[in-house]
């Protein structure tokens, strides 16, 4: 699946999207964090306040119990500051 | 009912976008038109510029689920809704909400929505280029406000829909 970065999450992991391939164990995307948080120092400080992080699945936000199974495109970013 | 929804780098022309959406319209009773500016301060900081970082796909999906959201729960004979992103200098226009409708209260009561859901779900993060006291520019990220997230709350609680339209 496709994993999309934004905002400060985008710059503390110096790319803005990757390809991905989750163990089978991770089903939500609360558990997708934490995985991504344990992969080296970079993840651990974009991921480091995980309540702040937002999620959205195929462009529409989610919360961290949402299923990532059949996920096509999975973005975290902060929280928004538009308008 | 004519809606546009329009993501942009380019400046844009309030009046224009307005007359476009109200051109020949006899029905139209009340127009509530918002701009919304940069400003030249933030957080007691001078700001040089302002750049919109926005997702692609996902912010005009997200903008168009919440005009059909104001559709829903308002009578409305039109909404409009620009936002730019990009490079922004103080005084440039950012975002343009406008609603028309038979009477005030629907146009009136759906610009505050749109705009507030505006600030809280469309995914857009603007970050500060500030003038620093040796002139050296150091960029930072705007936080989001918990007063955005207390003014989208109170939309929360829908009030009932109005009737079809006759």
């Amino acid at each position: 699946m496709r994993l999309l970065y934004f905002a400060w999450v985008r710059e503390r992991l110096g790319k803005s999207e990757e390809q991905i391939e989750p163990p089978a164990n991770i089903g939500t995307v609360g558990e997708l964090m934490a995985w991504l948080a344990k992969r080296d120092e970079q993840y651990a400080h974009a991921f480091e306040n995980a309540k702040v992080i937002r999620a959205a699945i195929d462009h529409r936000h989610v919360r961290p119990d949402a299923p990532i199974a059949g996920a096509g495109e999975i973005a975290f970013f902060p929280p928004m500051t538009g308008g | 009912m004519t809606t546009t929804i329009r993501l942009q780098r380019e400046p844009f022309d309030v009046a224009a976008e307005v007359e476009r959406m109200t051109h020949g319209r006899t029905d139209i009773g009340a127009v509530v038109t918002f701009t919304g500016l940069c400003r030249a301060d933030e957080n007691g900081k001078q700001i040089a510029a302002l750049t919109l970082e926005h997702y692609p796909g996902m912010a005009e999906a997200e903008i168009g689920r919440h005009v059909e959201e104001a559709c829903a729960r308002w009578r409305l004979l039109g909404v409009t809704v620009i936002h730019r992103h990009g490079r922004l200098e103080p005084g440039d226009v950012i975002v343009l909400v406008a609603t028309a409708s038979s009477h005030r209260e629907a146009a009136f009561a759906a610009a505050s929505f749109l705009m507030d859901y505006l600030k809280t779900r469309a995914p857009f993060w603007k970050q500060v280029e500030s003038v620093g006291d040796k002139a050296c520019e150091e960029k930072t990220w705007v936080e989001a406000k918990a007063s955005d997230d207390s003014a989208a709350d109170r939309w929360s609680m829908p009030p009932p829909r109005h009737e079809a339209a006759k």
